[in-house]
Protein backbone atom coordinates (compact mmCIF):
# COMPACT_ATOMS: atom_id res chain seq x y z
CA UNK A 1 0.00 0.00 0.00
CA UNK A 2 1.21 3.52 -0.83
CA UNK A 3 -0.98 6.48 0.03
CA UNK A 4 -0.72 10.20 -0.44
CA UNK A 5 -3.13 12.08 1.76
CA UNK A 6 -3.95 15.70 2.41
CA UNK A 7 -4.29 16.45 6.11
CA UNK A 8 -7.22 18.75 6.99
CA UNK A 9 -5.87 21.97 8.48
CA UNK A 10 -7.73 21.59 11.75
CA UNK A 11 -5.86 18.32 12.32
CA UNK A 12 -2.49 20.05 11.91
CA UNK A 13 -3.40 23.01 14.11
CA UNK A 14 -0.99 22.73 17.04
CA UNK A 15 -1.79 23.04 20.73
CA UNK A 16 -0.88 26.30 22.44
CA UNK A 17 1.58 24.69 24.87
CA UNK A 18 3.53 23.06 22.03
CA UNK A 19 3.88 26.41 20.26
CA UNK A 20 4.89 28.33 23.37
CA UNK A 21 7.46 25.69 24.34
CA UNK A 22 9.53 26.61 21.24
CA UNK A 23 9.18 30.27 22.26
CA UNK A 24 10.63 29.35 25.66
CA UNK A 25 7.36 30.24 27.46
CA UNK A 26 6.55 27.73 30.22
CA UNK A 27 3.21 25.95 30.12
CA UNK A 28 0.53 27.62 32.26
CA UNK A 29 2.20 31.03 32.14
CA UNK A 30 -0.31 33.90 31.92
CA UNK A 31 0.17 35.56 28.51
CA UNK A 32 0.32 39.32 28.07
CA UNK A 33 -2.12 40.90 25.60
CA UNK A 34 0.60 41.55 22.99
CA UNK A 35 1.78 37.93 23.09
CA UNK A 36 -1.82 36.67 22.83
CA UNK A 37 -2.35 38.86 19.76
CA UNK A 38 0.87 37.60 18.16
CA UNK A 39 -0.14 34.00 18.80
CA UNK A 40 -3.56 34.50 17.21
CA UNK A 41 -2.11 36.20 14.14
CA UNK A 42 0.55 33.54 13.74
CA UNK A 43 -2.08 30.77 13.89
CA UNK A 44 -4.15 32.60 11.25
CA UNK A 45 -1.09 32.84 8.99
CA UNK A 46 -0.30 29.18 9.57
CA UNK A 47 -3.85 28.24 8.54
CA UNK A 48 -3.59 30.51 5.50
CA UNK A 49 -0.21 29.32 4.23
CA UNK A 50 0.19 25.65 5.14
CA UNK A 51 -0.85 22.70 3.06
CA UNK A 52 -0.18 19.61 5.16
CA UNK A 53 0.34 16.40 3.21
CA UNK A 54 1.57 12.94 4.08
CA UNK A 55 3.01 10.06 2.08
CA UNK A 56 2.73 6.59 3.69
CA UNK A 57 4.14 3.38 2.26
CA UNK A 58 4.02 -0.12 3.78
CA UNK A 59 7.32 -1.89 4.23
CA UNK A 60 7.99 -5.47 5.38
CA UNK A 61 9.99 -6.06 8.56
CA UNK A 62 12.97 -7.60 6.69
CA UNK A 63 12.69 -4.78 4.12
CA UNK A 64 12.88 -2.19 6.88
CA UNK A 65 15.72 -3.98 8.68
CA UNK A 66 17.80 -3.69 5.51
CA UNK A 67 16.80 -0.05 5.02
CA UNK A 68 17.46 0.81 8.68
CA UNK A 69 21.09 -0.32 8.33
CA UNK A 70 21.37 2.63 5.94
CA UNK A 71 24.97 3.61 5.34
CA UNK A 72 26.05 1.62 8.42
CA UNK A 73 26.35 4.73 10.58
CA UNK A 74 23.63 4.08 13.20
CA UNK A 75 24.59 3.81 16.86
CA UNK A 76 25.47 0.28 17.91
CA UNK A 77 22.42 -0.37 20.04
CA UNK A 78 19.17 1.53 19.36
CA UNK A 79 15.55 1.27 20.60
CA UNK A 80 14.33 0.52 17.07
CA UNK A 81 16.63 -2.55 16.73
CA UNK A 82 14.47 -4.31 19.28
CA UNK A 83 11.10 -2.71 18.62
CA UNK A 84 10.93 -3.67 14.95
CA UNK A 85 11.45 -7.35 15.70
CA UNK A 86 8.29 -7.24 17.86
CA UNK A 87 6.20 -5.03 15.52
CA UNK A 88 3.11 -6.22 13.63
CA UNK A 89 3.33 -3.76 10.73
CA UNK A 90 5.61 -1.00 9.51
CA UNK A 91 5.26 1.89 7.06
CA UNK A 92 7.59 4.67 5.98
CA UNK A 93 6.14 8.16 6.08
CA UNK A 94 6.94 11.79 5.35
CA UNK A 95 4.84 14.85 6.17
CA UNK A 96 5.23 18.45 5.13
CA UNK A 97 3.25 21.62 5.56
CA UNK A 98 4.82 23.02 2.38
CA UNK A 99 7.18 25.84 1.47
CA UNK A 100 4.78 28.81 1.63
CA UNK A 101 4.90 29.10 5.44
CA UNK A 102 8.71 29.27 5.40
CA UNK A 103 8.56 31.95 2.70
CA UNK A 104 6.16 33.95 4.86
CA UNK A 105 8.45 33.62 7.91
CA UNK A 106 11.32 34.88 5.77
CA UNK A 107 9.25 37.80 4.50
CA UNK A 108 8.23 38.78 8.04
CA UNK A 109 11.85 38.78 9.25
CA UNK A 110 12.90 40.92 6.28
CA UNK A 111 10.10 43.38 7.14
CA UNK A 112 11.43 43.61 10.75
CA UNK A 113 8.32 41.77 12.02
CA UNK A 114 10.59 39.57 14.13
CA UNK A 115 8.13 38.67 16.89
CA UNK A 116 5.43 37.57 14.44
CA UNK A 117 7.96 35.78 12.21
CA UNK A 118 9.39 33.90 15.16
CA UNK A 119 5.93 33.04 16.50
CA UNK A 120 4.89 31.77 13.05
CA UNK A 121 8.05 29.65 12.96
CA UNK A 122 7.06 28.09 16.29
CA UNK A 123 3.47 27.50 15.11
CA UNK A 124 4.78 25.94 11.89
CA UNK A 125 7.23 23.63 13.71
CA UNK A 126 4.56 22.51 16.19
CA UNK A 127 2.07 22.19 13.30
CA UNK A 128 4.45 19.90 11.40
CA UNK A 129 4.76 17.74 14.52
CA UNK A 130 0.99 17.68 14.83
CA UNK A 131 0.70 16.65 11.17
CA UNK A 132 3.08 13.76 11.94
CA UNK A 133 0.80 12.76 14.86
CA UNK A 134 -2.04 12.71 12.34
CA UNK A 135 0.05 10.42 10.09
CA UNK A 136 0.15 7.96 13.00
CA UNK A 137 -3.66 8.13 13.32
CA UNK A 138 -4.14 7.70 9.56
CA UNK A 139 -1.92 4.62 9.53
CA UNK A 140 -3.86 3.22 12.46
CA UNK A 141 -7.11 3.76 10.52
CA UNK A 142 -5.69 2.15 7.36
CA UNK A 143 -4.62 -0.93 9.36
CA UNK A 144 -7.93 -0.95 11.18
CA UNK A 145 -9.84 -1.05 7.88
CA UNK A 146 -7.88 -4.19 7.02
CA UNK A 147 -8.60 -5.68 10.47
CA UNK A 148 -4.89 -5.66 11.31
CA UNK A 149 -5.05 -3.52 14.46
CA UNK A 150 -7.29 -3.10 17.51
CA UNK A 151 -7.59 -0.29 20.05
CA UNK A 152 -5.40 -2.16 22.55
CA UNK A 153 -2.48 -1.69 20.12
CA UNK A 154 -0.75 1.48 18.99
CA UNK A 155 1.27 3.24 16.30
CA UNK A 156 4.41 5.24 17.13
CA UNK A 157 6.83 7.03 14.82
CA UNK A 158 10.61 7.18 14.77
CA UNK A 159 12.76 9.47 12.64
CA UNK A 160 16.32 9.53 11.27
CA UNK A 161 18.34 11.89 13.43
CA UNK A 162 16.68 10.60 16.62
CA UNK A 163 17.29 7.64 18.90
CA UNK A 164 20.52 6.45 17.27
CA UNK A 165 19.12 6.34 13.71
CA UNK A 166 21.77 8.22 11.72
CA UNK A 167 20.72 11.12 9.48
CA UNK A 168 22.18 9.28 6.46
CA UNK A 169 19.19 6.92 6.83
CA UNK A 170 17.27 9.61 4.95
CA UNK A 171 18.83 8.47 1.68
CA UNK A 172 17.36 4.94 1.65
CA UNK A 173 14.11 6.19 3.17
CA UNK A 174 13.71 8.64 0.28
CA UNK A 175 14.59 5.99 -2.34
CA UNK A 176 11.83 3.76 -1.01
CA UNK A 177 9.12 6.29 -0.14
CA UNK A 178 9.61 8.85 -2.93
CA UNK A 179 8.18 11.82 -0.96
CA UNK A 180 9.03 14.02 -3.95
CA UNK A 181 5.39 13.30 -4.86
CA UNK A 182 4.28 15.52 -1.98
CA UNK A 183 6.94 18.12 -2.80
CA UNK A 184 9.74 17.06 -0.42
CA UNK A 185 13.28 16.82 -1.77
CA UNK A 186 16.44 15.71 0.00
CA UNK A 187 19.57 17.84 -0.10
CA UNK A 188 23.09 16.45 -0.05
CA UNK A 189 23.29 17.44 3.63
CA UNK A 190 20.22 15.17 4.22
CA UNK A 191 18.15 18.22 5.01
CA UNK A 192 14.63 18.11 3.61
CA UNK A 193 13.16 20.94 1.62
CA UNK A 194 10.60 22.31 2.63
CA UNK A 195 12.18 22.82 6.03
CA UNK A 196 8.96 22.09 7.87
CA UNK A 197 8.93 18.37 7.06
CA UNK A 198 9.30 15.18 9.09
CA UNK A 199 10.24 11.71 7.84
CA UNK A 200 10.43 8.33 9.50
CA UNK A 201 8.86 4.97 10.15
CA UNK A 202 5.44 4.23 11.61
CA UNK A 203 5.55 1.17 13.84
CA UNK A 204 2.32 -0.69 14.71
CA UNK A 205 2.15 -3.23 17.48
CA UNK A 206 1.35 -3.96 21.12
CA UNK A 207 1.76 -0.83 23.17
CA UNK A 208 4.24 -2.40 25.56
CA UNK A 209 6.81 -2.95 22.78
CA UNK A 210 7.33 0.81 22.82
CA UNK A 211 8.30 1.03 26.46
CA UNK A 212 12.07 1.58 26.67
CA UNK A 213 14.53 3.48 28.84
CA UNK A 214 16.01 6.74 27.62
CA UNK A 215 19.40 5.69 28.93
CA UNK A 216 21.19 4.91 25.66
CA UNK A 217 24.59 6.61 25.43
CA UNK A 218 23.28 8.99 22.73
CA UNK A 219 20.33 10.11 24.91
CA UNK A 220 22.64 12.41 26.84
CA UNK A 221 23.05 14.52 23.68
CA UNK A 222 19.35 14.48 22.74
CA UNK A 223 17.85 17.93 23.03
CA UNK A 224 14.27 16.90 22.43
CA UNK A 225 13.75 13.89 24.75
CA UNK A 226 10.40 13.54 23.01
CA UNK A 227 10.24 9.76 23.64
CA UNK A 228 8.82 10.25 27.15
CA UNK A 229 5.92 12.37 26.03
CA UNK A 230 5.06 10.28 23.01
CA UNK A 231 5.15 6.94 24.82
CA UNK A 232 3.17 8.35 27.72
CA UNK A 233 0.52 9.68 25.32
CA UNK A 234 0.32 6.34 23.54
CA UNK A 235 -0.04 4.35 26.75
CA UNK A 236 -2.67 6.72 28.13
CA UNK A 237 -4.93 7.16 25.15
CA UNK A 238 -6.80 4.79 22.93
CA UNK A 239 -6.65 5.81 19.26
CA UNK A 240 -10.26 7.01 19.18
CA UNK A 241 -9.59 9.30 22.18
CA UNK A 242 -6.53 10.65 20.41
CA UNK A 243 -8.54 11.49 17.32
CA UNK A 244 -11.05 13.36 19.44
CA UNK A 245 -8.21 15.35 20.99
CA UNK A 246 -7.00 16.40 17.56
CA UNK A 247 -10.23 18.13 16.61
CA UNK B 1 10.85 62.46 31.52
CA UNK B 2 14.21 62.94 29.82
CA UNK B 3 13.76 62.12 26.13
CA UNK B 4 16.52 59.48 26.11
CA UNK B 5 14.92 57.74 29.08
CA UNK B 6 11.56 57.90 27.32
CA UNK B 7 13.04 56.34 24.17
CA UNK B 8 14.47 53.54 26.30
CA UNK B 9 11.16 52.96 28.13
CA UNK B 10 9.05 52.98 24.94
CA UNK B 11 11.52 50.64 23.29
CA UNK B 12 11.18 48.22 26.19
CA UNK B 13 7.40 48.34 25.67
CA UNK B 14 7.91 47.43 22.00
CA UNK B 15 6.24 50.68 20.88
CA UNK B 16 8.07 51.09 17.56
CA UNK B 17 6.00 54.02 16.31
CA UNK B 18 6.60 56.08 19.45
CA UNK B 19 10.33 55.22 19.46
CA UNK B 20 10.56 56.41 15.85
CA UNK B 21 8.76 59.68 16.75
CA UNK B 22 10.81 60.31 19.89
CA UNK B 23 14.08 59.62 18.06
CA UNK B 24 13.09 62.23 15.45
CA UNK B 25 12.23 64.71 18.21
CA UNK B 26 15.56 64.09 19.94
CA UNK B 27 17.41 64.74 16.65
CA UNK B 28 15.45 67.98 16.18
CA UNK B 29 16.37 69.03 19.72
CA UNK B 30 20.03 68.51 18.72
CA UNK B 31 20.65 65.67 21.16
CA UNK B 32 23.88 64.08 19.84
CA UNK B 33 22.95 61.05 17.67
CA UNK B 34 25.56 58.95 19.46
CA UNK B 35 23.82 59.61 22.81
CA UNK B 36 20.41 58.73 21.32
CA UNK B 37 21.87 55.46 20.06
CA UNK B 38 23.86 54.50 23.16
CA UNK B 39 21.64 55.74 25.97
CA UNK B 40 18.18 55.56 24.36
CA UNK B 41 18.19 52.65 21.95
CA UNK B 42 21.03 50.34 22.99
CA UNK B 43 20.42 51.29 26.65
CA UNK B 44 16.80 50.09 26.31
CA UNK B 45 17.83 46.90 24.54
CA UNK B 46 20.41 46.14 27.23
CA UNK B 47 17.70 46.29 29.89
CA UNK B 48 15.53 43.99 27.72
CA UNK B 49 18.47 41.57 27.40
CA UNK B 50 18.97 41.48 31.18
CA UNK B 51 15.25 40.94 31.84
CA UNK B 52 15.16 38.14 29.26
CA UNK B 53 18.15 36.47 30.85
CA UNK B 54 16.42 36.69 34.23
CA UNK B 55 13.27 35.07 32.69
CA UNK B 56 11.18 38.12 33.56
CA UNK B 57 10.14 38.48 29.94
CA UNK B 58 10.09 36.07 26.99
CA UNK B 59 11.24 35.95 23.39
CA UNK B 60 8.21 37.75 21.84
CA UNK B 61 8.75 40.83 24.05
CA UNK B 62 12.45 40.86 23.19
CA UNK B 63 11.63 40.77 19.48
CA UNK B 64 8.99 43.51 19.76
CA UNK B 65 11.61 45.68 21.48
CA UNK B 66 14.12 44.82 18.73
CA UNK B 67 11.67 46.04 16.09
CA UNK B 68 11.35 49.32 18.01
CA UNK B 69 15.15 49.59 18.16
CA UNK B 70 15.41 49.12 14.39
CA UNK B 71 12.78 51.85 13.92
CA UNK B 72 14.97 54.23 15.94
CA UNK B 73 18.24 53.32 14.24
CA UNK B 74 16.62 53.84 10.81
CA UNK B 75 16.04 57.47 11.83
CA UNK B 76 19.65 57.86 12.96
CA UNK B 77 21.38 56.08 10.06
CA UNK B 78 21.45 59.09 7.66
CA UNK B 79 23.22 61.12 10.35
CA UNK B 80 26.13 58.71 10.35
CA UNK B 81 26.62 58.54 6.57
CA UNK B 82 30.19 59.80 6.69
CA UNK B 83 31.66 57.72 9.48
CA UNK B 84 29.14 54.86 9.28
CA UNK B 85 26.88 53.70 12.09
CA UNK B 86 28.98 53.39 15.27
CA UNK B 87 29.36 49.79 16.44
CA UNK B 88 31.18 47.95 19.20
CA UNK B 89 32.39 45.39 16.67
CA UNK B 90 31.58 43.77 13.35
CA UNK B 91 30.23 40.23 13.11
CA UNK B 92 29.63 38.17 9.97
CA UNK B 93 26.95 35.54 10.52
CA UNK B 94 25.26 32.86 8.45
CA UNK B 95 23.97 29.32 8.38
CA UNK B 96 26.48 26.71 7.32
CA UNK B 97 26.69 25.34 3.76
CA UNK B 98 23.94 22.76 3.20
CA UNK B 99 21.65 24.32 5.81
CA UNK B 100 18.49 26.20 4.88
CA UNK B 101 17.35 26.89 8.41
CA UNK B 102 17.97 30.45 9.50
CA UNK B 103 15.65 31.25 12.37
CA UNK B 104 18.29 30.58 15.07
CA UNK B 105 20.88 32.62 13.21
CA UNK B 106 18.34 35.43 12.70
CA UNK B 107 17.63 35.62 16.42
CA UNK B 108 21.34 35.76 17.22
CA UNK B 109 21.81 38.53 14.65
CA UNK B 110 18.94 40.58 16.10
CA UNK B 111 20.33 40.31 19.63
CA UNK B 112 23.84 41.23 18.46
CA UNK B 113 22.52 44.33 16.67
CA UNK B 114 20.50 45.15 19.77
CA UNK B 115 23.70 45.08 21.81
CA UNK B 116 25.37 47.53 19.43
CA UNK B 117 27.24 45.26 17.00
CA UNK B 118 27.26 45.71 13.26
CA UNK B 119 26.00 42.45 11.79
CA UNK B 120 26.58 41.28 8.24
CA UNK B 121 24.10 38.48 7.63
CA UNK B 122 25.07 36.20 4.74
CA UNK B 123 21.83 34.19 4.92
CA UNK B 124 21.86 30.42 4.70
CA UNK B 125 23.80 27.75 2.79
CA UNK B 126 26.98 29.83 3.15
CA UNK B 127 30.25 28.18 1.95
CA UNK B 128 33.38 28.59 4.13
CA UNK B 129 35.10 30.74 1.48
CA UNK B 130 32.28 33.29 1.61
CA UNK B 131 32.45 33.59 5.39
CA UNK B 132 36.19 34.17 5.30
CA UNK B 133 36.27 36.48 2.26
CA UNK B 134 33.48 38.66 3.68
CA UNK B 135 35.05 38.86 7.14
CA UNK B 136 38.39 39.81 5.59
CA UNK B 137 36.90 42.41 3.26
CA UNK B 138 34.69 43.97 5.92
CA UNK B 139 37.40 43.80 8.58
CA UNK B 140 35.04 41.87 10.88
CA UNK B 141 36.26 40.67 14.24
CA UNK B 142 34.04 37.59 14.50
CA UNK B 143 32.41 34.98 12.25
CA UNK B 144 29.28 33.30 13.68
CA UNK B 145 28.05 30.06 12.10
CA UNK B 146 24.77 28.26 12.71
CA UNK B 147 23.75 24.63 11.98
CA UNK B 148 20.48 22.70 12.40
CA UNK B 149 21.69 19.17 11.74
CA UNK B 150 24.83 17.23 12.69
CA UNK B 151 25.47 16.43 9.02
CA UNK B 152 26.50 19.98 8.21
CA UNK B 153 28.82 20.32 11.20
CA UNK B 154 32.03 19.22 9.37
CA UNK B 155 31.68 22.24 7.05
CA UNK B 156 31.99 24.46 10.13
CA UNK B 157 35.45 23.02 10.71
CA UNK B 158 36.42 23.92 7.14
CA UNK B 159 35.76 27.59 7.91
CA UNK B 160 38.03 27.47 10.97
CA UNK B 161 40.68 25.61 8.93
CA UNK B 162 40.48 28.17 6.13
CA UNK B 163 41.11 31.00 8.60
CA UNK B 164 44.11 29.07 9.88
CA UNK B 165 45.48 28.55 6.35
CA UNK B 166 45.18 32.27 5.65
CA UNK B 167 46.88 33.18 8.93
CA UNK B 168 43.71 34.90 10.16
CA UNK B 169 42.83 32.64 13.10
CA UNK B 170 43.87 35.15 15.76
CA UNK B 171 42.52 38.21 13.97
CA UNK B 172 39.09 36.81 13.14
CA UNK B 173 37.46 34.78 15.92
CA UNK B 174 34.81 32.12 15.35
CA UNK B 175 31.68 31.29 17.32
CA UNK B 176 29.30 28.46 16.46
CA UNK B 177 25.79 27.48 17.57
CA UNK B 178 22.58 25.66 16.69
CA UNK B 179 20.51 22.76 18.03
CA UNK B 180 23.06 19.92 17.58
CA UNK B 181 26.17 21.94 18.55
CA UNK B 182 27.92 21.59 21.90
CA UNK B 183 30.77 23.27 23.71
CA UNK B 184 32.75 20.08 23.20
CA UNK B 185 32.24 20.11 19.43
CA UNK B 186 33.33 23.76 19.28
CA UNK B 187 36.56 22.85 21.08
CA UNK B 188 37.07 19.83 18.86
CA UNK B 189 37.01 21.87 15.63
CA UNK B 190 39.03 24.73 17.08
CA UNK B 191 36.22 27.32 17.13
CA UNK B 192 36.82 30.07 19.68
CA UNK B 193 33.38 29.90 21.30
CA UNK B 194 30.00 28.19 21.43
CA UNK B 195 26.71 30.01 21.95
CA UNK B 196 23.84 28.09 23.53
CA UNK B 197 21.24 30.75 22.76
CA UNK B 198 21.02 34.34 21.58
CA UNK B 199 21.74 35.99 24.95
CA UNK B 200 24.65 33.70 25.54
CA UNK B 201 25.84 34.47 21.99
CA UNK B 202 26.02 38.21 22.76
CA UNK B 203 28.05 37.62 25.92
CA UNK B 204 30.43 35.27 24.12
CA UNK B 205 30.96 37.63 21.17
CA UNK B 206 31.68 40.49 23.59
CA UNK B 207 34.25 38.27 25.33
CA UNK B 208 35.87 37.37 22.00
CA UNK B 209 36.17 41.00 20.99
CA UNK B 210 37.60 41.98 24.36
CA UNK B 211 40.15 39.15 24.13
CA UNK B 212 41.16 40.32 20.65
CA UNK B 213 41.57 43.92 21.80
CA UNK B 214 43.78 42.92 24.73
CA UNK B 215 45.99 40.74 22.44
C1 LIG C 1 11.49 22.50 16.07
C2 LIG C 1 12.34 21.38 15.55
C3 LIG C 1 12.02 20.85 14.30
C4 LIG C 1 10.93 21.43 13.41
C5 LIG C 1 11.41 22.53 12.47
C6 LIG C 1 12.86 22.78 12.39
C7 LIG C 1 13.12 24.24 12.08
N1 LIG C 1 13.92 24.88 12.88
O1 LIG C 1 12.55 24.80 11.21
C8 LIG C 1 10.50 20.19 12.60
C9 LIG C 1 9.41 19.52 13.44
C10 LIG C 1 9.97 20.40 11.20
C11 LIG C 1 11.80 19.38 12.65
C12 LIG C 1 12.15 18.45 11.71
C13 LIG C 1 13.32 17.70 11.79
N2 LIG C 1 14.16 17.64 12.83
CO1 LIG C 1 14.09 18.84 14.33
N3 LIG C 1 14.13 19.85 15.90
C14 LIG C 1 13.41 20.84 16.30
C15 LIG C 1 13.85 21.27 17.73
C16 LIG C 1 12.86 20.69 18.74
C17 LIG C 1 13.97 22.78 17.92
C18 LIG C 1 14.75 23.50 16.81
C19 LIG C 1 14.32 24.95 16.73
O2 LIG C 1 13.76 25.38 15.73
N4 LIG C 1 14.55 25.71 17.81
C20 LIG C 1 14.22 27.12 17.86
C21 LIG C 1 15.36 27.93 17.19
C22 LIG C 1 15.15 29.39 17.36
O3 LIG C 1 16.52 27.55 17.88
P1 LIG C 1 17.90 27.23 17.17
O4 LIG C 1 17.80 27.17 15.72
O5 LIG C 1 18.50 26.06 17.87
O6 LIG C 1 18.77 28.53 17.54
C23 LIG C 1 19.08 28.92 18.88
C24 LIG C 1 20.38 28.31 19.43
O7 LIG C 1 20.70 27.06 18.89
C25 LIG C 1 21.42 29.36 19.18
N5 LIG C 1 22.05 29.44 17.86
C26 LIG C 1 21.58 29.05 16.65
N6 LIG C 1 22.44 29.39 15.68
C27 LIG C 1 23.48 30.00 16.25
C28 LIG C 1 24.64 30.55 15.71
C29 LIG C 1 25.57 31.15 16.56
C30 LIG C 1 26.79 31.75 15.98
C31 LIG C 1 25.35 31.15 17.97
C32 LIG C 1 26.36 31.74 18.86
C33 LIG C 1 24.18 30.60 18.51
C34 LIG C 1 23.26 30.03 17.66
O8 LIG C 1 20.70 30.56 19.38
C35 LIG C 1 19.39 30.43 18.80
C36 LIG C 1 18.41 31.29 19.54
O9 LIG C 1 18.27 30.94 20.90
C37 LIG C 1 15.27 20.60 17.82
C38 LIG C 1 15.68 20.15 19.22
C39 LIG C 1 16.02 21.32 20.12
N7 LIG C 1 15.37 21.40 21.23
O10 LIG C 1 16.84 22.15 19.76
C40 LIG C 1 15.12 19.41 16.86
C41 LIG C 1 16.33 18.92 16.07
C42 LIG C 1 17.07 20.10 15.48
N8 LIG C 1 15.71 18.17 14.98
C43 LIG C 1 16.37 17.11 14.66
C44 LIG C 1 16.02 16.25 13.59
C45 LIG C 1 16.78 14.98 13.46
C46 LIG C 1 15.00 16.58 12.69
C47 LIG C 1 14.62 15.78 11.42
C48 LIG C 1 15.80 15.33 10.59
C49 LIG C 1 13.74 14.57 11.82
C50 LIG C 1 13.21 13.83 10.61
N9 LIG C 1 13.87 12.79 10.19
O11 LIG C 1 12.20 14.20 10.10
C51 LIG C 1 13.76 16.83 10.67
C52 LIG C 1 14.60 17.64 9.70
C53 LIG C 1 13.82 18.68 8.98
C54 LIG C 1 14.37 18.95 7.62
N10 LIG C 1 13.81 19.90 6.94
O12 LIG C 1 15.27 18.28 7.16
C55 LIG C 1 17.57 16.89 15.56
C56 LIG C 1 18.90 17.13 14.84
C57 LIG C 1 19.91 16.13 15.33
C58 LIG C 1 20.86 15.74 14.25
N11 LIG C 1 21.26 14.50 14.28
O13 LIG C 1 21.24 16.53 13.44
C59 LIG C 1 17.28 17.86 16.78
C60 LIG C 1 18.51 18.48 17.42
C61 LIG C 1 16.51 17.02 17.82
C62 LIG C 1 17.35 15.93 18.50
N12 LIG C 1 17.39 14.73 17.99
O14 LIG C 1 17.95 16.20 19.49
N13 LIG C 1 12.55 19.74 13.72
S1 LIG D 1 16.07 10.66 24.94
FE1 LIG D 1 16.04 11.24 22.76
S2 LIG D 1 17.45 9.81 21.76
FE2 LIG D 1 16.98 8.94 23.78
S3 LIG D 1 15.29 7.56 23.35
FE3 LIG D 1 14.38 9.55 23.96
S4 LIG D 1 13.99 10.65 22.03
FE4 LIG D 1 15.39 8.93 21.60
Amino acid sequence: MRKILEIPLDEARPDQDAILETQGIPSGKELTEDVKALLERAIDLFLEFSKPKVAISDISIPGFEALYKGEGLNEQDTPLDEIITKADDLALFAVTIGERVSEEIDRLFKANEFALGSMLDSVASAGTDKAADTAESRYFDLLSEKGRITSSKGVLRFSPGYCGWHMSGQEKLFEFLRPEDIGISLLESYLMKPLKSISGVLVAGDKDIFVFDDSYPFCSECRSRSCHKRIRTLLKESRSDKKKGVM
Amino acid sequence: MDILKEISVRLQQGDDERVCELTRQAVEKKVPPRAILDEGLIGGMNIIGERYKAHEIFLPQVLLAAKAMYAGTDVLRPLFVKEGMPAIGKVVIGSVQGDLHDIGKNLVGIMLKGAGFEVIDLGNDVPPERFVETAEKEDAAVIGISALLTTTMPVMKRTVDLLEEKGLRTKIRTIIGGAPISEEFAKQIGADAYGYDSTNAVESVKRLIMANESD
